[in-house]
């Protein structure tokens, strides 16, 4: 298996990248981590007519505390740096919490944070981070930028609003808010394979204790990352025991998420799997949101 | 044939340059131009880990990466591995004394995969070299062998670092 040929250019600037972007954009992909892309030219899925390798543009890889306690994440950043950072660590737990499930290690090594957003692959781990946290995506072409919300980036099966002459360059993280515990888990037939069902639970408590807001996002359950809005909105005023998980869980189980069957495991199996991962996902978040509340329960 | 670039890279501690054609894969780049064809290759799309390869410490997948991407970069091989031609490093010694390898065809990325987890962890337990080899499929020995030599050159990694 070896790619069709293609023009292959390697810009030092982003700028430069943008012009070259801006001037082939019908039949020119931009090359991240190339993690998913390759394997797609290997295949010859993808021939691209040209390559634009993002590689060199070391400037876009960085994470940045901002001050309102959130990050900046830069597209370029590896999914492997993620796991290692500190500030993720501290104002991004779910992030955290998330990057070792991405794929294995050698791919964590060179696949991006801004690659894996814009493949938008509904299997994908990140963007049901980036969906459930509420990122903003800086989405840049030459002489101009604009910032669109992780909710209306992803609208399809490997779609976004990407337009064929922008880049993604830039992510911003809000400040997880007080009182939020956050949790990720998914299953899988090997660790690091693409997920059968996954799920991102986040959940804020509010005066009392009951559940003031909270958030389901799951992977592989549809054509994007799918949040299941009902079955969060069913907890919001309620106490967070097992039973309002479970009312949760059914909901989004059973009416939000629209699984099919494949050759590992069938659709009335994703059901189930979702309905156990979201009660798990949601104690665990919980006992976070009481810990992040100093622990009087 | 399609135009070709200039690729200067290190491998194995050796400046090597080449014109290659952008489409070239780093894993056929090490085999079949220069030879190195201690690096296996299964898949070739990414799954199989036996293609695992060092670029700059990190383990990555040789398949899923353009040789051309090399440029200015360091590679290091299985051939790299081992410090002269009568001594192999500890963790292949370690693979010998264990029997963990059998058919050896994954055997090269395996390594390529677990020195630098061993540089990072020096004291796994098992459940974290079983993690560490998710990305690397044997069909031979079950992988239980392979733990096992994992974990005893780790012993003799920190007996040796002290």
């Amino acid at each position: 298996m070896k790619p069709a040929a293609f023009d292959y250019t390697a810009p030092d600037s982003l700028e430069e990248t943008l012009a070259v972007l801006g001037e082939h954009a019908d039949d020119a992909k931009l090359l991240a981590g190339g993690q998913s892309l390759v394997p797609m030219m290997n295949f010859r899925l993808a021939q691209p007519a040209m390559i634009i390798d993002c590689n060199r543009l070391r400037d876009l890889d960085f994470v940045r505390q901002t001050d309102d306690g959130g990050l900046r994440i830069g597209a370029m950043t590896r999914v492997r740096s993620l796991e290692r950072d500190l500030k993720v660590e501290r104002s991004a737990p779910l992030l955290f919490e998330t990057v070792p499930w991405v794929a294995h290690p050698q791919i964590r090594a060179r696949g991006t944070l801004g690659g894996s957003l814009a493949h938008a692959d509904p299997a994908a781990e990140l963007p049901v981070v980036a969906l459930a946290r509420r990122f903003r995506l800086r989405l840049r072409h030459t002489g101009s930028e604009r910032w669109v919300d992780a909710k209306d980036f992803f609208v399809g099966l490997l779609e976004t609003t990407l337009e064929p002459r922008e880049m993604l360059v830039e992510v911003a993280v809000p400040p997880l808010p007080r009182r939020t515990g956050w949790a990720f888990t998914e299953v899988a037939r090997r660790q690091g394979d693409y997920a059968q069902v996954g799920v991102a639970a986040l959940v804020t408590l509010g005066d009392g204790g009951s559940c003031r807001d909270a958030r389901l996002v799951y992977l592989s359950v549809g054509e994007t990352p799918i949040e299941a809005s009902r079955a969060a909105l069913s907890l919001v005023g309620e106490s967070l025991d097992e039973e309002s998980f479970a009312a949760a869980a059914e909901t989004a189980a059973g009416s939000e998420i629209e699984p099919t069957s494949d050759i590992h495991a069938s659709a009335a199996y994703k059901r189930h799997l979702a309905r156990v991962l979201t009660v798990r996902a949601l104690r665990r978040a919980t006992e976070r949101a009481w810990a992040a509340d100093g622990g009087a329960r | 044939m399609s135009q070709t670039h200039t690729v200067v890279t290190t491998i194995n501690g050796e400046r090597t340059e080449r014109r290659l054609e952008a489409r070239l894969l780093l894993s056929d780049f090490l085999r079949h131009e220069l030879g190195l064809t201690g690096t296996h290759v299964g898949c070739e799309h990414g799954v199989c880990g036996a293609c695992t390869v060092l670029f700059d410490g990190e383990p990555v997948r040789a398949c899923l990466t353009l040789a051309v991407q090399a440029h200015e970069h360091e590679i290091l091989t299985v051939e790299g591995l081992a410090p002269g031609p009568e001594h192999l490093h500890p963790l292949q010694q370690a693979f010998w004394e264990a029997h963990g390898l059998q058919c050896g065809f994954c055997t090269a990325g395996i390594l390529m995969t677990l020195v630098p987890f061993l540089n990072e962890n020096p004291d796994p337990t098992e459940s974290e070299v079983r993690h560490a080899l998710s990305g690397n499929l044997c069909r031979c020995t079950g992988y239980q062998h392979i733990v096992d030599a994992v974990l005893k050159a780790a012993a003799a990694l920190r007996a040796r670092d002290g």
